[in-house]
């Protein structure tokens, strides 16, 4: 990293820490709150899509199944640490129940596995009433206090969600500078080539897959702790393709790709809210017009523009 | 007994409807590794053309031709030119990709322009049920079945005894010979996304009636003819046909006899059973690669 850009990545680090301290509306502390959420699940999956190169359309579903976990636990006393943990547990097993069929044969069944599987966990969010409230949902979802910290009010929570990022994307940077995460690299730039040096690519496909589906489950544990809300509307297919192009829209396999891909699409609904509804076909438009004009996505533009 | 026969019945129409899409979708993969995952949202669209075309005053069946005509320009000609072409030198995965921003984009526009609303559609038959050896059966599901196996018996004619046909199936097996043979490889894959545009519409037609014009039902319809797809082989017509009846049967039964909330689960139990017991597909076979 060179150094003007380390520089701007601590100047933005500060900014989001102290952005609570500028007296800002807790509106845009919750909407911060929420890319940084959002964030970590894309950056699970962009383990998935960007490293091992991998189409996985259950992340959303994953973040639903965390966020149904997470909330059940705590409404039943178990301290938010312990959800998310939980849910990162709970979609880690998952992730490796389906991975493991699914990255038997060619490499389009993965997507073709989870798409049923978002389908299928929609299905028991909604129909298992006993568990998860069906279409009423689950509400009064507690937020944590710790040590007597009470992490109810918007900014100190916050402040909570944007900790977690850090430990997820730190957790992250060393997994991807490992001899381990190098493997991720190398099966994703010649697959043919990781494999006759040794690399077990089914081994590894499966571990990024798994991975990146636990930290969706994280991602949902604290979902639903800061809406306190949840029902199984947010959590359908349009969420996992959403999560899914943001991960593009970043700029899929560059670490910090899934951070502005989520700052985009949390952000654009509120500059585009005067469309109103229109604002998902204007964003899937864009995202074609991008995707066409640069596959690599918005943190590639600038080289690409310079190549012109 | 006479349940379980009506059950089937419905279950081949059903199943004979995924069949065209899945072929549609094998077609594409053949031919240019193109992976459609807006395959479903391409069987919604045809049909909101038909039902625009309809009220704008024009009979059932001139909406119906120029509603394929329209398909066959936007989900053929422009899909192909407009994202396949620039996508796919980028590589097979950055493509798929694209079908599904695409998928969202044709879910979301549809819902803008038409409404979430479900809109009725006209039947190609009435209501009327036959019986034929102690079983109703209804002229809806016996329609279905006719036109889809009249459509393949088509398809199959056109690929195999005709000229162009022949090419079309050697630029999909071998494009580099093909081409030092004289074929145009490029025309011969436009041609595949026109009969795809094609299959699309004629599902369009065939399934709206039931599942009523609803700009959500990309979503079921595309599941169900991916699933389809895979389970025949992922890279045959016979297979994508198989398949997809497979999974209209199993369908239908699974909701009379096991649990009718739970239908939407019967493709992800087919899919993992069929992965884990026959990788390769019921009539597959395992895929040369080279590198």
């Amino acid at each position: 990293m060179t150094g003007w850009r380390r520089l701007a990545l601590v100047a933005i680090i500060i900014v989001l820490i102290a952005a609570p301290l500028f007296g800002l509306k807790s509106y845009v502390i919750y909407t911060l709150s929420l890319w940084a959420v959002t964030a970590i699940a894309a950056l699970g999956l962009n383990l998935t899509l960007g490293y091992a190169g991998q189409i996985s359309l259950a992340q959303g579903a994953f973040v639903g199944v965390g966020a149904y976990c997470s909330a059940l636990l705590t409404i039943a006393g178990v301290p938010l640490g312990g959800g998310v943990v939980a849910a990162f547990l709970l979609c880690l097993a998952l992730g490796w129940m389906l991975g493991y069929p699914a990255l038997r044969v060619r490499s389009h069944y993965l997507a073709f596995v989870t798409l049923a599987f978002s389908t299928l966990a929609y299905l028991v969010f909604r129909n298992e009433e006993w568990l998860t409230g069906g279409t009423y949902g689950l509400s009064n979802i507690p937020r944590p206090v710790v040590l007597g910290n009470d992490f109810v009010r918007p900014n100190p929570f916050y402040w909570l969600c944007l900790a977690v990022l850090a430990a997820v994307s730190a957790a992250l940077w060393r997994l991807v500078q490992s001899p381990w995460g190098r493997a991720f690299t190398a099966l994703r730039e010649n697959p043919v080539r990781a494999e006759s040096l040794g690399v077990d690519i089914r081994h590894y496909t499966l571990l990024a897959f798994a991975i990146g589906a636990g930290l969706g489950g994280v991602s949902g544990a604290l979902y639903a702790a800061l809406v306190q809300y949840i029902d199984p509307t947010p959590f359908g297919l349009n969420y996992s393709l959403s999560l899914l192009l943001m991960v593009v829209v970043g700029g899929a396999g560059r670490f910090f790709g899934p951070f502005l891909g989520a700052a985009v699409a949390v952000l654009l609904p509120e500059w585009l809210r005067a469309t109103g509804d229109f604002y998902l076909v204007i964003y899937a438009g864009l995202v074609l017009v991008l995707m066409v004009f640069c596959p690599g996505g918005l943190l590639a533009l600038p080289a690409r523009l310079r190549r012109r | 007994m006479q349940d379980f026969a009506q059950l089937v019945i419905a279950g081949l129409a059903t199943g004979a409807i995924y069949a065209l899409v899945a072929i549609g979708f094998t077609l594409l993969w053949q031919t240019s590794q193109t992976v459609n995952f807006a395959q479903g949202e391409f069987v919604v669209l045809p049909a909101f053309f038909m039902l625009g075309l309809m009220q704008a005053g024009l009979p059932f069946w001139a909406a119906v031709l120029l509603g394929i005509g329209l398909s066959v320009l936007v989900l053929g000609v422009l899909f192909k030119r407009l994202l396949v072409d620039p996508m796919l030198q980028h590589g097979a995965l950055p493509l798929s990709i694209a079908t599904m921003a695409l998928a969202l984009f044709l879910k979301e526009a549809v819902k803008d322009v038409w409404g979430a609303e479900a809109h009725a559609f006209p039947a190609l038959a009435g209501g009327g049920t036959v019986r034929v050896l102690g079983v109703a059966l209804t002229a809806q599901s016996l329609i279905v079945l006719a036109v889809g196996v009249a459509t393949v018996l088509i398809l199959q004619g056109f690929l195999t005894r005709t000229r162009t046909g022949r090419c079309m199936q050697a630029a999909a097996q071998n494009p580099a010979t093909a081409r030092i043979l004289g074929i145009p490889v490029e025309r011969m894959i436009l041609y595949t996304f026109i009969i795809n545009a094609v299959l699309v519409s004629v599902a369009a037609v065939l399934v709206t009636p039931v599942y009523l014009a609803k700009f959500s039902n990309g979503e079921t319809l595309g599941l169900a003819a991916f699933i389809a797809a895979l389970v025949g082989g992922f890279n045959q017509m016979r297979g994508a046909i198989v398949g997809g009846l497979l999974l209209g049967v199993l369908d239908n039964l699974a909701a009379a006899y096991v649990s009718a909330t739970y239908r939407g689960a019967v493709p992800l139990v087919l899919l993992i059973g069929m992965i884990l017991l026959r990788p390769h597909g019921l009539l597959g076979r395992a895929e040369q690669r080279t590198v």
